[in-house]
């Protein structure tokens, strides 16, 4: 995160003591208060801050809460209800803590989203893209386990159906399900296992995070306009532009967290997790998080169980791809009328996709969720490959500083490749 | 922003999600309930009632296994006095020990105590209750639902319904009819109306008149004494043992609300004002960065 210049000079002889030895001072300057920030940057890029803060209350939360609660499948349930009850506001750690999963995969959609519209995963920002689905794999594993632990009937029925999963790969299947669960069935060991890897993994979260944040500081942010900072007129310095509206938009964040907290907290949870976990008596429908729908509505599109898994697992591993199946040069989907119109079908297909996980897998839902996953994979195996060579994108402002000053200087901005002509790749 | 509220809606069109099978089962009505909305309390006279009624009626074949005595005198809920509580929990025998001998021994209960469950163990209950064990009552009310299905389930965030579970046990408490003419209800079953599946384990518990309420100066009754306003007292008494810290929950999340709106303002005007500084130059530009793209 040093590649950058910076102005910083320690001021103090204590200062330039621990300068010389630890440059650690000239570092956080470098990256958080003299980083150039493009000065056109919306509220969708306050995200970043948010699912920083949205992670380090998940982690200060879980951190309390591990210390009453019980990893054991005869007290689990029962622990979770002496932290409701008798622990000293523990019934407002639970609360976030179960609210902050689903408020952190809000965030982190948003996030995606947004990385999606403006093409920030394009050169030169591939790395810090794959290193951001990294992140979003882990949470998603993170979250699962997580759900498991209270281990009522969603939590034991969704474990069964989820780690059964594995049990379709050919040949090593069922000797990986058997590790999972540490037996032959969802019992005591795999509580125990999950529980340590629910603890576990956001630390190592944590550890993609400070990458991503550094592979973020190479190249510097993208911008509405997803062309890049050409001058220091395009900047503003991190501190104090970007620090006060993140400070902000995170406070405003807070307000809809709290909502969900004090208002409506189990609205996003399940009825059938305040029944203690029976494997004798499965639940009518056995639905995971809101936040997994869409790929569980993926998982069972297909009619055969190895393709399913297959399918929900290319579902995630196809955004790895994303970077060289898009050929437009043009970032911004501002300036690309054609994707504009794909970009939204593909957003509602994920929301559709999102309510058809919701449904039992009968009658026409099924066939509905096979064309909305066929969809799924033809806007990034067709769509993206192919509408880059035949676009025509609007003309790209000059820079940043022109695109929000709207200055209009004869011509219409650069060209892109010879003045508007259709895309040809290399 | 319309982004972002499709996003949003995308979160939410996943928690219709029917805790029970699909069937020709009716929608519960929704009822109006003290404690409902932001600033929702308890009424402790109907608390008190219900607690009557859990006694009188339900104790006798469910437990209710997460409540101790002495939570009947914390604030939040039925708020009966210390002495009353420590009397009640005389009048229950709780097995303690081993004592100095190694024998397992009898006691009256104490305020710290839980309430003893009326069988020694889920075999007994069960064996007793035609082969099914009655459910612990403790978190009832968050355990039971019913779909509210589209666009309800969107509705429901904003005006913050979650008595869901509260007014499916008062419909399924008034559910017991005679079942429809062909509709063949197996032996050790019940028809109920709201019971997903209609045949439910459970017989009818509770008729008119059958617990009698606190009267009043007039010797009148405090509530109707009907199978209605017992399933209404019941439940408000179940939600307080599913949700004991709720008055406290609300009222923490005013006081959270009011602080983060005014801090948000005060960020706001902040920020505006930093931001004014950026017009068509910028004060002190920023270095641009060294790695350029194509």
């Amino acid at each position: 995160m040093s590649q950058h210049p910076t102005t910083y000079v320690p001021k103090s002889a204590f200062g330039k003591w621990f300068e010389s030895r630890l440059p650690i001072a000239s570092l956080v300057h470098s990256s958080f208060i003299a980083f150039p920030v493009p000065r056109n940057l919306t509220y969708f890029w306050t995200f970043g801050a948010i699912l920083v803060f949205m992670l380090v209350a998940q982690i200060v939360t879980g951190v309390f809460l591990a210390m009453y609660y019980t990893p054991n499948a005869s007290m689990a349930f029962q622990s979770v209800e002496h932290i409701m009850r008798d622990v000293n506001y523990g019934w407002l750690l639970r609360y976030l803590h179960a609210n902050g999963a689903s408020m952190f995969f809000v965030a982190v959609y948003i996030h995606i989203f947004r990385n999606f519209y403006y093409g920030s995963y394009k050169a030169p920002r591939e790395v810090l893209y794959i290193l951001g689905v990294i992140i979003f794999i882990l949470m998603m594993a993170t979250a699962f386990m997580g759900y498991v632990l209270p281990w009522g009937q969603m939590s034991f029925w969704g474990a069964t159906v989820i780690t059964n999963l594995f049990s379709a790969i050919p040949v090593v299947g069922e000797t990986i399900v058997s590790f999972l669960w540490g037996g032959y069935s969802v019992g005591n060991p795999t509580l125990n296992r999950f529980f340590s890897l629910h603890f576990l993994l956001p630390f190592m979260i944590f550890g993609v995070v400070i990458l991503h944040v550094w592979a973020l500081h190479v190249p510097g942010q993208n911008n509405p306009t997803g062309i890049p900072i050409k001058s220091g007129k395009d900047a503003v310095p991190f501190t104090p532009y970007a620090t006060i509206k993140d400070i902000f938009a995170v406070v405003v964040f807070m307000i809809f967290f709290a909502w969900w907290v004090f208002y409506i907290p189990n609205y996003l949870g399940h009825a059938d997790n305040y029944i203690p976990a029976n494997p004798a008596v499965t639940p009518a429908h056995i639905v995971p998080e809101w936040y997994f729908l869409p790929f569980y509505a993926i998982l069972r599109a297909i009619p055969d169980k190895l393709g399913g898994v297959i399918a929900m697992f290319s579902a995630i591993l196809v955004w790895f791809l994303m970077p060289w199946l898009d050929t437009s040069k043009v970032r911004s989907t501002a300036y690309r009328p054609q994707y504009k119109f794909f970009f939204w079908v593909f957003v509602a297909v994920c929301v559709l996709l999102g309510w058809l996980g919701s449904k039992p897998a009968e009658g026409w839902y099924v066939i509905v969720s096979q064309i909305a996953t066929a969809y799924y994979f033809i806007h990034f195996l067709v769509v993206l490959p192919l509408l880059g060579l035949f676009e025509r994108p609007l003309p790209l402002p000059n820079s940043i500083l022109e695109s929000v000053m709207g200055v209009q200087k004869g011509g219409a901005g650069i060209p892109v490749g010879a003045n508007a002509e259709p895309q040809s790749k290399g | 922003m319309m982004k972002r509220t499709l996003l949003i809606a995308a979160a939410l069109l996943g928690l219709s999600a029917p805790a029970f099978a699909a069937g020709e089962t009716p929608v519960p009505p929704q009822l109006s309930w003290t404690f409902q909305g932001p600033f929702g309390k308890f009424d402790r006279a109907q608390l008190q009632r219900g607690f009557k009624v859990y006694r009188e009626v339900c104790a006798s074949c469910h437990s209710l296994s997460y409540v101790a005595f002495r939570n009947l005198s914390q604030p939040g809920g039925p708020e009966f006095s210390e002495a009353q509580v420590r009397a009640l929990a005389a009048e229950y025998k709780v097995q303690d020990g081993p004592n100095d001998a190694g024998d397992m021994f009898e006691r009256p209960g104490r305020a710290a105590d839980r309430f003893p469950a009326p069988f020694p163990n889920e075999n007994a209950a069960a064996a007793a209750n035609g082969g099914k064990a009655p459910p612990d009552l403790s978190l009832m009310a968050k355990a039971r639902t019913y779909e509210r299905g589209f666009p309800w389930f969107i509705l429901d965030v904003f005006r913050q319904y979650s008595e869901n579970g509260a007014d499916y046990l008062v419909a399924l408490l008034n559910g017991y009819h005679e079942p429809p003419a062909g509709f063949q209800v197996p032996e050790g079953g019940h028809y109920n109306e709201y019971f997903p599946g209609h045949i439910i384990a459970m017989p009818k518990p509770i008729s008119d008149g059958q617990v009698e309420y606190p009267k009043d100066a007039n010797g009148q009754a405090q509530a109707p004494e009907t199978v209605d306003q017992y399933a209404r007292d019941i439940t408000a008494f179940l939600t307080w043992t599913a949700e004991p810290h709720l008055e406290a929950r609300k009222r923490l999340g005013f006081q959270v609300m009011l602080f983060l709106i005014a801090l948000s303002v005060l960020l706001y005007f902040t920020k505006k004002k930093i931001w004014a500084r950026v017009g068509g130059e910028v004060e002190g530009h920023a270095t641009p960065p060294m790695t350029h793209n194509p």
